[in-house]
């Protein structure tokens, strides 16, 4: 029994039973054919996470984002005037992540290639896009640069999904997609 | 100094008690349960407030209260209780003495202050709403850290007791052979142990210097890689530690033997050799670290770590088929199967907690684990979805099951309320699996973890979730209170008949002292395996059939998941 000793000397000579051999070659392969599934993504799917991220200074991501704005600006929504920035197809956007709130709001063009930065301010954040649930961690102090290819037309919400104290629920942003 | 060679046999079972091992695994299963009885009320404040209907707390009372919820049932309930099984596996499984019984108290008592030091900063000084992840920068009371470290180096010395313990009992051969298949389960997970109590000082006592002022800064990415080699990792102890559980309930109840001594041990070893870099499935989302790091750890080297599991799915219940077919239950593909004690709860739990952690717990557990699905699955309660199946069903509903041997055998006492205990795992069970499937239901659909509002209420930006979406998050409120009552249905049964059951008169039961440094004559363990023959035959073919339905819909969901992947926004 499991909870006795093995007197038997040598049980690592005992075969195995033959649905214990099949069991472990069919877990195997499947190991492999899942390990093998994301590198073939990386070459022929869309969807891969960039990891290039530099290191940066609040003070200097946010006068990157205020440059942007200035430039970009269409509009402002909502009683707080949030600016809704429409950037070139091809160009830095850049989304400030901080206590407790996204800003700007975008407006990016369907089929068309951005390169989204994300970074916080202050403590972790999450980039939750929805509907599309796309999830990504944003730190303070890494400038993290995704090129995304809003491939659907609509108005996204942007959740936070990190937790960031006591008013993270109430931490929520907004991309236009025309 | 004297050593306390005092021992009893247990008159139902056989087993041999060491007095001081079984004090300190009655001291440690009371503690469990507290802590479990602290967890399973919070988890009312959870429950009533993430379904919306019902939206019951405020949000700084949720936060804290998921805090605290989290780090009870996580840390406190199970490590408390894996400090028994090791002891029990260490000691009463090999016959042996307890390597220092007063270091492991000493131990013991550590774990009990840091328990309460880091109760008091979340619950009494409610300065620490940091959930159990405590992420810097988002700084906690120096007490919270502290707390944890203290419970870490208390859970340290209770893993080298064990360790001495086995020490202990090769040099005084109380045992012939090679160590119990569970004794050596319960080493794995010590190994697994040690590696991330070693992980957690490594961040966590900075983290404390840091909370007062001694350090300037945590880095926010460095915080969260370190963490996670401690917070994931010790959730692979609980992997191993009731897997173990799973054998010895089946060797306990059906006197099941394993069907290869060597398939579940290299099972073992390579849950120690690869369940640890599984760590980095929780960075997937994270900046910085470059895709062949992510693709080589989480897919744990070749997922070899999941073919272990996949290995245990099949050699616990086979094992129990063959010992069942020997009793003649050998008709068809499941006679076996039905003809089991369902009524039992040792067995039902113990069933139940296999096949939620695979089908469930251990499924999901993979595909969050994918790169790039990642993207479509971090930090949405998919993410509680997975690790309810895992710990609350997998791990929780094992140690449950055998607390329902332990308390005739160890504490002896009668089982009180037994139509309530025959219930218990089907409705703990039954209810936990439910909210799993309803977490990792409505995380499909984006819903945060975390999270008290997702109407948004009074927002300027809001967002409304689909309906499916709020009607996932209902359906697991209603089932969340069946896994509440579930739970204190366990509570119920277990400290009743721990402090008032019907005592079991045991006439030749007495301690047998001996003298100091003088071991017991050994008293080799009949053979539990006199042959395994040379089996190469086909022994568990039901066993095998439900494996191969575990397989199809593995793959089916697999695939699946890469097709709601395809749909998203192409990013690079």
């Amino acid at each position: 029994m499991a909870i006795q000793p093995v007197a038997e000397r040598n049980w690592w000579k005992i075969p195995m039973d033959r649905e214990e051999a099949v069991w472990v070659t069919i877990a195997l392969v499947w190991g492999v054919i899942m390990f093998l599934m994301m590198p073939y993504w990386h070459v022929y799917g869309q969807q891969n996470l960039a990891h290039t991220a530099v290191r940066m200074t609040p003070a200097e991501y946010m006068k990157r984002a205020e440059q942007m704005v200035a430039q970009y600006k269409v509009r402002e929504e909502t009683a707080q005037n949030i600016p809704v920035v429409a950037p070139p197809p091809g160009s830095d956007v850049y989304l400030v992540a901080r206590l407790w709130s996204w800003w700007p709001i975008l407006e990016l063009e369907m089929g068309k290639e951005y390169r989204l930065h994300l970074m916080s301010m202050d403590w972790l954040h999450g980039f939750s896009l929805q509907p599309e649930n796309v999830n990504i961690q944003v730190h303070p102090g890494y400038d993290h640069t995704v090129t995304i290819t809003p491939n659907k037309k609509g108005t996204y919400a942007i959740v936070c999904n990190e937790y960031c104290g006591v008013n993270h629920h109430a931490m929520i942003g907004r991309i236009y997609v025309k | 100094m004297a050593v306390n060679r005092n021992f009893r046999t247990c008159p139902t079972t056989g087993l041999l008690f060491h007095e001081p091992a079984e004090k300190l695994m009655k001291a440690n299963a009371v503690a469990a349960v507290v802590s479990l009885l602290v967890g399973g009320l919070l988890a009312i404040g959870v429950v009533g407030t993430r379904w919306q209907a019902l939206h019951w707390l405020g949000p700084d009372t949720y936060y804290q209260t998921l805090t605290a919820h989290g780090i009870n049932m996580l840390i406190f309930w199970i490590i408390f209780f894996e400090m028994a099984v090791l002891y029990f596996a260490g000691s009463t499984l090999l016959r042996s003495r307890l390597a220092a019984p007063g270091m492991a108290w000493a131990g013991f008592w550590l774990m009990v202050i840091g328990a309460l030091a880091n109760n008091y900063a979340v619950l009494w000084r409610g300065d620490s709403s940091v959930m159990f992840t405590s992420y810097a920068p988002m700084p906690a009371s120096p007490f919270f850290y502290l707390g944890l470290i203290l419970f870490a180096v208390g859970a340290l010395i209770g893993c080298f007791v064990f360790l001495g313990t086995l020490v202990v009992a090769k040099n005084e051969r109380t045992y012939h052979g090679s160590i119990p298949l569970v004794t050596f389960g319960a080493l794995a997970a010590c190994i697994i142990a040690v590696f991330t109590i070693a992980s957690g000082a490594i961040i966590l006592v900075p983290t404390f210097l840091w909370s007062v002022g001694l350090v300037p800064q945590i880095d926010s990415l460095l915080y969260r890689q370190v963490w996670w080699a401690f917070g994931h990792s010790s959730q692979q102890i609980n992997v191993s530690a009731h897997v173990a559980v799973w054998y010895a309930i089946a060797a306990i109840v059906f006197g099941a033997r394993p069907m290869s001594e060597k398939v579940s041990r290299m099972a073992f070893l390579m849950y120690i050799l690869f369940l640890q870099i599984a760590s980095a499935h929780h960075l997937l989302a994270d900046p910085g670290l470059t895709s062949h790091w992510k693709i080589f750890n989480t897919s744990y080297a070749m997922y070899l770590a999941v073919v272990a599991s996949m290995v245990h799915g099949l050699t616990v219940p086979g094992s129990i088929e063959v010992a069942q077919r020997n009793k003649g239950y050998t008709r068809g593909l499941f006679e076996w199967l039905r003809k089991a004690p369902w009524g039992n709860p040792v067995f039902s739990g113990m069933i139940l907690s296999l096949l939620s952690f695979g089908f469930i717990g251990g499924i999901s557990g993979v595909i969050m684990g994918v790169e790039q699905i990642n993207l479509i699955v971090h930090n949405t309660v998919y993410v509680p979805g997975h690790f309810h199946a895992t710990v609350a069903v997998g791990t929780t509903l094992a140690f449950m099951a055998l607390t329902y041997f332990l308390i005739p055998v160890l504490f002896r006492r009668e089982l009180a309320f037994p139509a309530l205990a025959k219930w218990q795992p089907y409705v703990f069970g039954l209810g936990t699996s439910a909210v799993a499937l309803f977490l990792l239901g409505a995380g499909t659909l984006g819903v945060p973890r975390r999270h008290w509002d997702i109407s948004f209420a009074g927002n300027a930006l809001p967002y409304e979730y689909p309906g499916a979406a709020w009607l996932m998050m209902a359906a697991m409120g209603i089932t969340g209170f069946v896994a509440v009552v579930g739970g204190a249905m366990y509570l119920l049964v277990t400290v009743y008949s721990v402090f008032f059951g019907k005592r079991i008169p045991t006439p030749d039961f007495a301690y047998l002292p001996a003298r100091a440094n003088v071991a017991p004559a050994p008293t080799p363990v009949a053979a539990a395996i006199t042959s395994h023959g040379v089996s190469a035959g086909f022994s568990a073919p039901g066993t095998f059939v439900l494996a191969m339905v575990f397989l199809v819909a593995f793959v089916l969901y697999y695939f699946v998941n890469w097709g709601y992947l395809s749909t998203v926004w192409p990013m690079r």
